[in-house]
């Protein structure tokens, strides 16, 4: 079931974000992977730079066609000028990132915007883990220990969008992910939602 | 032939070799411009009786990273060297004697001015790609940035936009030590009598930047040289295996090198500055140029370190131009770029192939 709910989800926030892109623009996708993503961005049109640490990850992309740059993350990101992309992606990284803040401000200096997807910590599942098990919530969007994850920074949707007021980023727009009830997802993400593709801009 | 210099090279001879046929249409030429002591035997042997192949072997060839059944190779020896083509060691027109110091100063980009000409006479109006290390990846660099209605790409490994002051002070410790040499006589000695003391200590002063501590560490260790101790000799020849690999490195160089060659070699990288075409500026040097690029460092290079390579990469991606880039984790210093043959060739067949299907489209 897990399994089901991690796919369907990665093709989510993925779509929703591919949805936003329209032909012609520029596009850097920080932490791009294989660049797969990419190269469908590619394919439809748009004009893409990926960035990524994996030297191997590297290679894949560029077996599939997709310029891409090694840059760590975590570094200031200052290898290229304010405002030369149109959009700035960044999904499902934030929460392995040592100053999601720092990242963040500068996603909305490069990019004209940016698009972010986010693991909602507050999902249900991972309360009731918390509240009953006593336990750090796992599953098969964080399948890790507390000790050996890579994901050193979660924050639920409501943490996310007050990061945003605090950094003076506006939200353009909030698409919740839901599990299984789009409804109650609508109405409570924070509670509903395992994820949820943000739109920033600068103020 | 117009150098950097004023001066004019005059008869210039060009040697070069050609792996793989030219297509139909001209556009599967991929040029590899060679490092300071390389020459224009990059890939093959000339006869089986050859006792080694090119010195890009390893990559170029039919089936291998850079494969000769879908590409035309060309390779030449630069100008100014002693392997072919036109350098110190050629007669003058103007005085029926070979040149010697009376040869011109060139820069790199005059190497490539000679190349460029290779490649008119050839009749291929763009090339696939360029590509090379080192020295061969400056030369990568001013073809993109001088002639690049004739580059589709091009692919820079383990080079810098300019010489770092640490690469001039090892070249004038190497040009100094062939000075040194008596034989030398001013660039003015005979085939049979050359400054071998001083450019065997040249390039083993330069063989040493081309490795890595951790590799010199693997290789030799603290080991003697076929003795279990110390000689305590007043002759301070060689004890450790270190000096012995030196030493002959040295002697194998002085067999295939010239001395004067070595000077215009070197003057020539002293020289290099990418960014000169844009009075310093590294940023609006890359604006005159729209190729795609592959750029390529490694992790234990210290003669041409990453940072160098990411100077490259932030101008390029300042001018918007497609850039791909990775640093090599390799062990073997900057000589990585002929050793770590799998990772670096897998990278490079796989760009060229996107390249050339990007053509097929266009």
């Amino acid at each position: 079931m897990f399994k089901k709910i991690r796919d369907l989800n990665r093709r989510r926030d993925l779509d929703v974000i591919s949805s936003l892109i329209s032909p012609g623009e520029r596009v850097l996708d920080l932490g791009c992977g294989d660049g797969t993503f990419l190269k469908q961005l590619q394919d439809a049109g748009a004009v893409v730079q990926g960035v990524e640490l994996d030297a191997e990850l590297i290679g894949r992309c560029i077996s599939n066609g997709v310029p891409v740059i090694q840059s760590d993350l975590n570094g200031k990101l200052d290898f290229t000028d304010d405002g030369s992309f149109d959009w700035v992606l960044l999904s499902q990284t934030i929460q392995e990132m040592r100053h999601p803040d720092r990242l963040l401000s500068r996603m909305v200096q490069i990019g004209h915007k940016a698009a972010v997807s986010v693991i909602n910590f507050g999902h249900w599942s991972c309360r009731m883990q918390v509240f009953f098990q006593g336990r750090m919530p796992r599953n098969s969007q964080m399948p890790y220990h507390w000790y050996d994850t890579p994901n050193i920074h979660f924050s639920t949707i409501k943490d996310f969008r007050e990061l945003c007021r605090d950094l003076e980023i506006e939200i353009l727009q909030e698409t919740p992910l839901p599990a299984r009830f789009p409804r109650l997802t609508d109405a409570m993400p924070n509670l509903f939602a395992i994820g949820a593709v943000f739109v920033l801009k600068k103020k | 032939m117009p150098l950097d210099c004023g001066r004019e090279l005059k008869d210039v001879n060009i040697r070069y070799e050609t792996a793989g046929q030219l297509n139909a249409d001209r556009s599967n030429a991929v040029l590899i411009t060679h490092a300071l002591s390389g020459d224009a035997h990059v890939c093959g042997r000339h006869t089986p009786e050859d006792r080694k192949p090119g010195w890009w072997d390893a990559m170029i060839g039919p089936g291998k990273y850079i494969d000769t059944n879908k590409y035309f190779v060309i390779c030449s020896n630069i100008i100014g060297s002693c392997s072919g083509s036109t350098g110190p060691r050629s007669i003058d027109p103007d005085t029926g004697k070979p040149y010697n110091l009376n040869f011109p100063v060139i820069t790199v980009r005059d190497m490539v001015r000679a190349e460029k000409a290779l490649i008119d006479h050839l009749g291929i109006k763009k090339l696939l790609s360029v590509v090379g290390g080192s020295m061969g990846g400056m030369q990568v660099l001013e073809w993109a940035v001088n002639y690049p209605e004739s580059v589709d790409c091009a692919i820079p490994i383990a080079t810098a936009c300019q010489f770092s002051p640490q690469n001039i002070a090892f070249d004038w410790v190497a040009r100094e030590a062939i000075k040194a040499d008596p034989d030398f006589r001013n660039g003015e000695y005979s085939a049979d009598a050359p400054p071998s003391r001083g450019l065997g200590a040249a390039r083993m002063l330069a063989h040493i930047t081309y490795l890595s501590e951790e590799t010199m560490s693997r290789k030799f260790g603290r080991n003697l040289q076929n003795k279990d101790s110390y000689d305590f000799d007043f002759d301070f020849n060689y004890d450790f295996a270190v000096e012995s690999y030196l030493e002959h490195q040295g002697k194998r160089f002085v067999e295939r090198f010239d001395a004067n060659s070595y000077f215009y070699i070197t003057r020539a990288t002293d020289y290099f500055d990418l960014s000169a075409h844009a009075d310093g500026d590294l940023v609006k040097t890359f604006a005159l140029t729209d190729a795609a690029f592959l750029v390529v460092s490694f992790s234990s290079d210290w003669l041409f370190p990453t940072w160098q390579s990411r100077r490259l990469v932030e101008a390029m991606m300042k001018n918007k131009l497609p850039v791909s880039f990775c640093e090599i984790q390799s062990s073997y210093g900057h000589d990585a770029f002929l050793l770590e043959v799998d990772t670096l060739g897998r990278m490079i067949r796989d760009f060229l192939r996107h390249r050339q299907e990007g053509l097929k489209h266009v």
